[in-house]
């Protein structure tokens, strides 16, 4: 076992190579994650398949009494919100997996992305769990479903994709930045009323002439998760296109931007 | 690096430094939060001080070694060693080393109070970098060692402080390192555990482990060490015999 400061590889590949190594690390704190997170509240499941509920069915009440809303609309807040919780709160905890993961790498080496990586993948838990009531409710409010649902884990995986890739470029801003943290819940929120989440698509169409959600990136990941489970159709090649150049786009700007700095994070935090 | 025929010069070395330098770059006037950042960018007032944490480090421990690194708070010791387990990547100068080198994580660091003993292992044993197969190998030999017996499937938060402590340190010590570094006092434990450590330690040395010792106890230092160096504001002052070093060092404080 050498180790050569001199000949190391480029950052992208040898963090790539490491992650690799340390697999069943990110195994360790994947399962770490998910134990913690279940183990001690009897209603931790349950819990996550309430919330998205309980907020659908307030937004829906209020909703309806605010504006002449789309007749599909408890089905339409609740697909976006369940791909908007796994975007917003993977993408959270990797800030504060990071924050934790710093008193390690303080310490001894590891592969610094291991903690974004198994955050997100953790996630992905809560995200499958969210199905549970969305096709509860699909199937109370008579949406047709069919044989397009076959593509809903490539749809899932852009999700996954994207929130990894954001998840990478927000933590490496919260290492040289603690406030960050704090700043990340507001540009949350902020982000998601711009977002076709709970507002009907129809008001935001407009505005600015639609570059609003041309310009959202998560619009794109969003779209492809709505046309496969609301229209019950397979997308088009555009939609796929361009779902899947803004995730994969986002994971490896998020990955060349985190490797690049991961050996100063050390200097920092 | 332009000096690469040096690589060739390896024999039977385990840590080669050279002409390492360590670099923070310190803000003039701290500017902590994201924001005072931008508002600082845009007036085009940001500047840094560079701080040498270490400045061009040139040693070569041989195996079998023990080393001594001498030096008071804050003169570069622990970022030497950083630099030394690749935790630090210096500004300039190479690191060589050969081995698997003892982890300086804090003992119990990276354990999680609601997981069981057993999952505590397999998580902190993976941090320092071993495989689970390694793992399940030791895990018998691990357990043993802390001596946590019946709580092994009892989630962390039920443990005291001491059986926490022996449980990190049995994870840390269950693999032979090739580079053993001591970095302070073991006080882990009661006189029972912390007497197993000491023997534990000993026998990593007997079997052949490169000792990296670093103390500010001139006496430890002098009588364990072969050779021993000197660091100060994180250049060497002195490098060669232990016996040499500590005099020059005993000579500059009582000055």
């Amino acid at each position: 076992m050498i180790y050569d400061s001199a000949k190391r590889k480029p950052p992208a590949i040898e963090e790539l190579l490491a992650l690799f190594r340390y697999r069943d690390l990110i195994y360790q704190l994947v399962r770490r994650d998910i134990v913690a997170r279940y183990k001690r509240s009897f209603l931790g499941i349950a819990w996550t398949m309430l919330n998205p509920l309980g907020t659908m069915v307030i937004m829906v009440i209020v909703f309806s009494q605010v504006f002449n809303t789309v007749e599909s609309y408890p089905s339409y807040v609740l697909t976006g919100l369940i791909c908007w919780t796994m975007f917003s709160q993977s993408t959270s905890f990797s800030i504060s997996m990071m924050v934790w993961g710093s008193k390690l790498f303080q310490q001894i080496y590891l592969p610094r992305a291991s903690f974004v990586v198994s955050t997100i993948l953790a996630s992905m838990v809560n995200f499958l769990l969210s199905l549970v009531p969305l096709f509860l409710i699909l199937v109370i409010t008579k949406t047709p479903l069919g044989w397009s649902l076959l593509l809903l884990p490539f749809s899932m995986i852009l999700i996954l994709t994207f929130s990894m890739g954001f998840g990478f470029l927000i933590s490496t801003l919260a290492v040289f930045f603690p406030d960050v943290e704090q700043m990340y819940p507001v540009l949350l929120t902020a982000w998601m009323y711009m977002s076709p989440i709970i507002i009907p698509i129809e008001f935001l169409e407009d505005v600015f002439n639609g570059w609003l959600l041309k310009l959202n990136p998560f619009y794109y990941v969003l779209n492809i998760f709505r046309i496969i489970v609301l229209n019950n159709s397979v997308p088009n090649f555009l939609d796929w296109g361009l779902a899947v150049l803004v995730s994969f786009g986002i994971l490896i700007i998020g990955w060349l931007v985190f490797t690049k700095k991961a050996d100063s994070f050390a200097y920092y935090v | 690096m332009s000096n690469s025929p040096k690589q060739e010069n390896h024999s039977d070395s385990v840590i080669q430094l050279e002409d390492v330098s360590v670099c923070y770059r310190v803000p003039t006037e701290s500017v902590g939060t994201f924001k005072e950042y931008m508002i600082r960018l845009v007036q085009g007032r940001i500047k840094h001080n560079k701080f040498y944490a270490l400045q061009n480090i040139n040693i070569d421990i041989k195996s079998g070694e023990i080393f001594g690194i001498l030096g008071r708070n804050g003169a570069g010791k622990s970022t030497l060693l950083k630099v030394i387990s690749n935790v630090l990547v210096p500004a300039s100068g190479r690191v060589w080393t050969k081995g698997q080198i003892s982890p300086l994580l804090q003992l119990g660091a990276g354990f999680h109070p609601e997981l069981t003993g057993r999952e505590n292992i397999y998580l902190n044993a993976t941090l320092l970098g071993h495989k689970r197969k390694e793992i399940d190998e030791k895990i018998d030999e691990i357990i043993a060692f802390a001596e946590i017996g019946a709580f092994l499937e009892t989630p962390l938060r039920t443990y005291s402080s001491g059986m926490q402590a022996r449980l990190g340190f049995s994870v840390a010590t269950a693999w032979q390192p090739d580079i053993l570094i001591l970095d302070e006092v073991l006080s882990v434990g009661d006189l029972e555990f912390q007497r197993k450590c000491f023997s534990r330690m000993a026998s990593f040395r007997e079997s052949g482990a490169t000792v990296l010792m670093v103390s500010h106890e001139m006496k430890r230092v002098e009588s364990i060490c072969e050779r021993a160096m000197w660091i100060e504001h994180g250049q060497i002052m002195a490098i060669g015999t232990a016996k040499d070093v500590c005099h020059n060092y005993k000579k500059s404080i009582t000055k």
